[in-house]
C-alpha cells in the first residue's frame, strides 16, 4: 500500500510555487557580482515572469533563492532579521560568513521541511568579496563562483571551461550574464529577464537585461517554411 | 500538461494514488496474469498548437521546440507536418509518436496516390484523414497503448469548397470548432481566439470570418502570451495556412516581447533596495 505518512521533499507539493531558476555569484577583487533570471513557476505555468530573485539581507549582503518559493522567502525574511538585530546590537553589519552561517543554520536544522538552495553573497570589510553556497541539505560551501538552481546543471561546463580568476567587476558582469542566458534558454523552469547585482564597498548597482536583449547563442538549424505540402519526405526531422 | 518523465522503476503513480502497470521482467512468457499494457509516458514532448479559421481558410500554429521535461532539448523541430495538398496536422505530445505517425501517414497518402494513377477516385479529404486519426487514436487507446499526441487537423475540402479544422488526442476524444487549442493553449490561447473570431462572426457564428492579417496578428498575438506563461515554450515558432491554394508553412518567426516594466520591480514584499 502506498504510505501517505511520509512526504517526498524532493518534489514539491501539489502547486506549491517553485523558482527553478537560474541563480549565480562570482567573487572578484573588490566584490561580488550576482545574478538570477526572472521565472517563477507553478508546474509548466509561469505564475510569474519578472520575478526577483536577489533578496537584500543587508545593505553588502544578498541572497539569490532557488526552490520552493514560500520556503526561501520564509527563510531569508528570518535571515533579514536576525541581520538587522546583529547590527543594533554589535554597532556594526554583519559579515557576509555570518550571514551565511545563520542560513546555514535555518537550512540544515529544518532539512526535512526545506526545499531551499540558496547562494549567499556580499562584500565586507574583513573579506572582501566572497560567495556561500547553501544547497538541499543545509550544507554551506564557499566558492570563488557559485551556480544554483535547476538551471545550473545545464552550465557547469560552461562555466568550468570560463572561469578565469582576477577578472574585473565588467569581466565578471560578462561572465554571470553569459551564463544565465544559456542556463536560461535551455531550462525550462527558468526565463524571462537577467537581474543582476554588483556588490562592492562603495555601492550595490542593480543591472536589468529585458528578456529580448538576452544574449544569443547556437538555437538550431534555421527552419524554412514551404508551399505546396510535401507527402513524401520521410525521415527527416525537420 | 506533458509532466516530467516519472522514474523509471516507480511502482505507483506520483501521487501514490494507484499502482502503474509493470511490464513482465525476465519472468516466464507462457504465463499471463492480467491484461499486458504498454501505457507509456511522453519523453520528447511538443507543447500548444493553435488553429483558426478564417477568410478563404484555416490556419495552426506551433513553436519550434520539443522538450524533454523541463529541459528545451531540440529547438529547431516542425511540429506541422502538411498531407497531400489540401491537409496538414499540428501535433503536439510525444515527438516520437508524431514522427511514426508522420512516416504512417505519409506511406499510406503516398499509396493513395499511387492508386489514383489507375483509376479516378478522388483523393483523401481532410475530414477522411481526421476520421481515420480519430479511429487509430481511440483504437490504441482502448489497447492501453496509446499513441500520445494531441493533433489538430486543419485543412481545405476541395469538394465541399470549405474549411476544416478538428481535434483529436491520445484518448480518442475528438471535436471541432472554428478556433481550437491544445494544452497550454486551450487555457490561455482559445479565450483570445475566440474573442477575436466572434468580434466579427458574432456568438452564433453566422456573421463574417477574419481577414488573413487579423488572423495572423492573433496568432501572433496567443504565441507570444503563451511564451510568458508556457514553462514548456520557445519564441520560435510557424504559422502553417491552408486554402484553397494549397499548403504553405511560414519560416520560423519570433513574437515581440515587453520586459522593460520589470526593470523597477524590487523583492518579493517590503523590499526596497
Amino acid at each position: 500500500m502506498a504510505n501517505i505518512n511520509s512526504v517526498d521533499i524532493s518534489r514539491l507539493k501539489n502547486g506549491e510555487v517553485n523558482l527553478g531558476t537560474s541563480i549565480m555569484a562570482v567573487q572578484f577583487d573588490g566584490g561580488v557580482v550576482i545574478g538570477a533570471d526572472s521565472r517563477t513557476t507553478t508546474g509548466a505555468y509561469i505564475a510569474n515572469r519578472v520575478t526577483d530573485k536577489l533578496t537584500h539581507i543587508h545593505d553588502r549582503i544578498y541572497c539569490c533563492r532557488s526552490g520552493s518559493a514560500a520556503d526561501t522567502q520564509a527563510v531569508a525574511d528570518v535571515v533579514h532579521q536576525h541581520a538587522q538585530v546583529y547590527t543594533s546590537v554589535y554597532g556594526a553589519p554583519p559579515t557576509v560568513s555570518t550571514a551565511a552561517a545563520l542560513f546555514e543554520k535555518m537550512c540544515y536544522d529544518n532539512k526535512d521541511q526545506l526545499s531551499a538552495g540558496i547562494i549567499v553573497a556580499g562584500w565586507d570589510k574583513e573579506a572582501g568579496g566572497s560567495v556561500y553556497n547553501i544547497p538541499l541539505g543545509g550544507g554551506m560551501f564557499q566558492q570563488p563562483w557559485a551556480i544554483g538552481g535547476s538551471g545550473s546543471t545545464y552550465v557547469y561546463g560552461y562555466c568550468d571551461a570560463t572561469y578565469r580568476e582576477g577578472w574585473n567587476e565588467q569581466e565578471t558582469v560578462e561572465f554571470v550574464k553569459n551564463t544565465l542566458a544559456l542556463a536560461m534558454s535551455r531550462d525550462g523552469s527558468s526565463g524571462g529577464c537577467i537581474r543582476m547585482c554588483v556588490i562592492t564597498k562603495d555601492k550595490v548597482e542593480r543591472h536589468f537585461i529585458p528578456g529580448n536583449e538576452l544574449p544569443r547563442f547556437w538555437e538550431g538549424k534555421e527552419i524554412i517554411g514551404s508551399i505546396g505540402g510535401n507527402s513524401s519526405q520521410v525521415g527527416v526531422l525537420a | 500538461m506533458w509532466k516530467q518523465p516519472a522514474p523509471a522503476n516507480s511502482s505507483f503513480n506520483e501521487f501514490n494514488t494507484f499502482p502503474l502497470p509493470q511490464t513482465q521482467r525476465g519472468q516466464s512468457s507462457h504465463a499471463h496474469h492480467g491484461p499486458v499494457g504498454h501505457t507509456q509516458q511522453p519523453l520528447v514532448t511538443g507543447t500548444s498548437v493553435l488553429g483558426l479559421k478564417y477568410e478563404g481558410g484555416v490556419m495552426i500554429a506551433a513553436d519550434n521546440l520539443a522538450s524533454y521535461g523541463s529541459l528545451a532539448r531540440f529547438r529547431d523541430i516542425q511540429r506541422l507536418h502538411p498531407l497531400g495538398k489540401h491537409t496538414l496536422l499540428g501535433v503536439a505530445g510525444d515527438m516520437s509518436d508524431f514522427q511514426w505517425l508522420k512516416k504512417e501517414l505519409d506511406a499510406l497518402l503516398r499509396e493513395e496516390d499511387a492508386l489514383a494513377l489507375t483509376d479516378s477516385h478522388p483523393s483523401l479529404s481532410p475530414k477522411n484523414i481526421y476520421e481515420l486519426l480519430s479511429n487509430l487514436f481511440y483504437a490504441r487507446r482502448s489497447k492501453m497503448n496509446p499513441v500520445w499526441n494531441a493533433v489538430l487537423v486543419g485543412g481545405w475540402d476541395k469538394v465541399k469548397q470549405e474549411s476544416f479544422l478538428a481535434y483529436v488526442d491520445l484518448l480518442g476524444t475528438t471535436y471541432t470548432a472554428p478556433t481550437l487549442a491544445t494544452g497550454f493553449g486551450a487555457h490561455l490561447a482559445q479565450p483570445l481566439l475566440r474573442e477575436a473570431y466572434e468580434a466579427k462572426a458574432g456568438i452564433d457564428g453566422n456573421g463574417p470570418l477574419l481577414t488573413k492579417e487579423e488572423a495572423e496578428k492573433v496568432l501572433e498575438d496567443c504565441m507570444k502570451v503563451l511564451f510568458y506563461r508556457d514553462a514548456r515554450s520557445l519564441n520560435k515558432y510557424q504559422i502553417a495556412t491552408i486554402t484553397s491554394e494549397g499548403v504553405s508553412i511560414s519560416d520560423s518567426k519570433s513574437a515581440d516581447t515587453y520586459w522593460k516594466f520589470a526593470e523597477g520591480l524590487r523583492g518579493y514584499g517590503a523590499q526596497t533596495q
